[in-house]
């Protein structure tokens, strides 16, 4: 495969816990398998406590004790800088970073040094990548500000200043000056009000088109994934159970909760009751056997306690982690136009 | 008809800094609607953040004093000052539900003993019998029971049984009145769509009226009676929830209903919004405005003789 840019294989990362001398491992990443393409927008679902920031700080090589990779493997092709996360040291990890391979954080007042402004905050990230210095990194800061729609004011101002939707819009520009082929994006709009957060949105999926640049995003809400994502990959308990493209994830679902996801999503001009889901995701210290969706899936057998489902191929682009995925019909008509063949 | 809630005219300003350099911030503006009390219903307020809905909240619970015009809940003025007893006797009528249940909480505090000190605060004969069939009372309404609950920690409940839990506190000396600012965690879609319809089920029940103060036009949609936008503490349009999110009036409205996420494209990322549209609702956020009746029963407002972006 030479387009893809990214390939996990039978990823697994845990938490070494100790408490009291009772030790335990928290499995949040149990064996993920999928793999990134060149300039598309990968979306990735899943509740809190699903597993899946644990696996965005993998991605990102941001791998911290107790949160430790137990097997598998995390390749970038990059271009000229192929590299194996799990594998590789420090020294390589440092020369991918923010060059190759980026990451919008969560919460922007947080990822900004609120006593230093703006402009040195640039300076910190990304002078060294680009090996730019004095008038030179100024000028080329100030064009790719101007692509954000931010005036070149933004460098004298220190974070608080700036609204929420500009201090977003100043986080993008950080993770995307050096031009990177891989950009990580945890939540970047959740803090948003929803017109800032629509524009932002918009701002982030044209500049990557204009780069090319492979995401990842990941966010908890489908809507989001609707009009970002070209494929979405659903996380449930540390394990990927669906992924598919966009428009099919949605009006073809073939994972009962996928299905569930999609049909929970109030939409205006449609007062139709909504179905809410019962229980909670399993504790990933002591996961249920067989599929770890079973105890809250409707479409529960036995064989469904027993054994994992395997993450098989149901039509193109589509894979599901489900025994009896032929059965998962979509819940609630979500007003798609329909054209998809199924 | 009697009102249950009476908000007039009420406008709130905070002013900050020193004799140097006060500046004051008009964070509520001649805020005016009223609730029946024989009709349950489910009042939706919308608002960004900086659009003064929680600072209202506060005013009707009586945590903040209004700078003008006034609040009455059931014929009564709201007073936060007022002597413990006509505050008990108030606060037996009007609950609030807190945004995160995992914060709401105390961890080290058994979930039920939360339960009983509001049920000890206000039921008049607290006596073990009484308090525990309150407490249950309480919990049956929201879909649990003492049994399911009682010893347990925060720890050991998922996130919608603990909102859940905090509702049925509420619930507990029969308010008529739940004012729920962002109840509802965003954080996880099967999950707010039970808490929604729990309110909603709180209405038709039980007939207890709601606030529900959210920035989610999706779930208001789906929930409210009536609603009322506010822009930069000023309503801007007020009325029957489903016509005024179908065919919002006010430029505001139409903008905030634009930057809904639809997923009825999915896939097809259109992501853009009609600047004629932002433009419209930032200019006149600063025009003065009155509220003008409309015949489907929603009131919207029109600023001035300056051409209107409306139309």
């Amino acid at each position: 495969m030479t387009d893809d840019i990214l390939k996990v294989s039978d990823l697994k990362a845990y938490y070494q816990m100790n408490y009291y001398g009772n030790n335990f491992e928290v499995r949040a990443v149990d064996g993920i398998d999928m793999s990134v393409r060149r300039g598309e927008v990968y979306g990735i679902a899943g509740e809190s406590s699903s597993g899946k920031s644990s696996f965005v700080k993998v991605l990102a090589a941001a791998i911290r004790p107790p949160l430790r990779l137990v097997s598998g493997s995390v390749r970038y092709d990059f271009a000229g800088h192929p590299i194996d996360l799990a594998t590789a040291d420090a020294r390589d990890i440092e020369a991918i970073r923010w060059k190759h391979l980026s990451y919008i954080m969560q919460g922007s007042m947080s990822v900004l040094n609120p006593v230093r402004r703006i402009g040195r905050t640039f300076e910190d990230f990304a002078s060294r990548p680009l090996n730019l210095r004095g008038r030179a990194f100024r000028d080329r800061i100030v064009a790719h500000l101007e692509r954000l729609k931010l005036p070149a004011e933004v460098l004298q101002a220190y974070p608080h200043e700036l609204s929420g939707g500009m201090r977003q819009r100043v986080t993008i520009g950080l993770a995307t000056v050096c031009h990177p082929e891989f950009i990580l994006a945890d939540e970047p709009t959740t803090a948003l009000d929803v017109v800032v957060q629509k524009e932002v949105l918009k701002l982030l999926r044209d500049i990557q088109k204009e780069m090319g640049a492979a995401v990842i995003f990941v966010t908890h809400d489908m809507s989001v994934h609707a009009n970002v994502a070209d494929r979405v990959g659903i996380i449930y308990a540390g394990n990927l159970v669906e992924e598919g493209p966009t428009r099919e994830m949605f009006s073809a679902p073939k994972h009962p909760y996928t299905a569930h996801l999609v049909a929970s999503l109030p939409r205006i001009g449609d007062t139709a009751q909504r179905p809410a889901l019962d229980g909670r995701p399993p504790n990933l210290a002591k996961p249920p056997p067989g599929c770890r969706f079973h105890p809250r899936c409707p479409l529960a057998v036995e064989r469904c306690r027993r054994e994992a489902p395997p993450l098989e191929t149901v039509s193109p682009d589509h894979r599901t982690a489900c025994w009896r995925w032929s059965e998962v019909a979509p819940l609630v008509d979500h007003g798609m136009r329909q054209e998809v063949v199924r | 008809m009697s009102t249950l809630l009476d908000v007039r005219n009420v406008s709130k300003r905070f002013t900050t800094g020193g004799m140097m350099n006060r500046r004051s911030v008009q964070a509520v503006e001649k805020a005016g609607f009223a609730m029946s009390a024989e009709m349950p219903e489910i009042f939706t307020i919308i608002g960004e953040s900086g659009s003064g809905k929680t600072t209202l909240a506060r005013m009707i619970l009586g945590l903040e004093e209004p700078s003008e015009g006034e609040i009455l809940v059931q014929e009564k003025r709201v007073d936060g000052r007022a002597g413990r007893a006509s505050r008990l006797d108030f606060m037996a009528n009007v609950q609030p539900v807190f945004q995160n249940p995992f914060e709401a909480f105390n961890p080290l505090k058994r979930i039920d003993r939360y339960l009983e000190s509001t049920a000890r605060r206000f039921l008049p004969d607290p006596d073990r019998a009484t308090i525990e069939a309150a407490m249950d009372a309480a919990l049956q309404k929201v879909g649990l029971s003492l049994a399911e609950v009682g010893g347990r920690f925060p720890h050991e409940m998922s996130g919608g049984q603990l909102q859940r839990a905090a509702i049925a506190r509420a619930l507990i000396p029969n308010p008529r009145l739940l004012i729920a600012d962002e109840p509802v965690p965003m954080v996880d879609a099967s999950l707010r769509m039970s808490i929604v319809n729990l309110l909603r089920s709180l209405r038709d029940d039980y007939g207890v009226s709601v606030i529900y103060i959210t920035h989610d036009l999706a779930t208001a949609y789906y929930i409210s009676d009536r609603l009322m936008i506010m822009q930069r503490g000023r309503i801007v349009e007020i009325g029957p929830g489903h016509a005024v999110l179908d065919t919002p009036e006010h430029p505001y409205s139409r903008l905030l209903k634009a930057g809904v996420l639809s997923t009825a494209d999915a896939g097809a990322g259109r992501l853009s919004i009609d600047p004629d549209i932002i433009a419209a609702a930032e200019t006149l956020s600063r025009r003065p405005g009155r509220l003008e009746d409309r015949d489907d029963g929603r009131r919207v407002m029109v600023h001035g003789s300056a051409p209107n972006a409306a139309g």
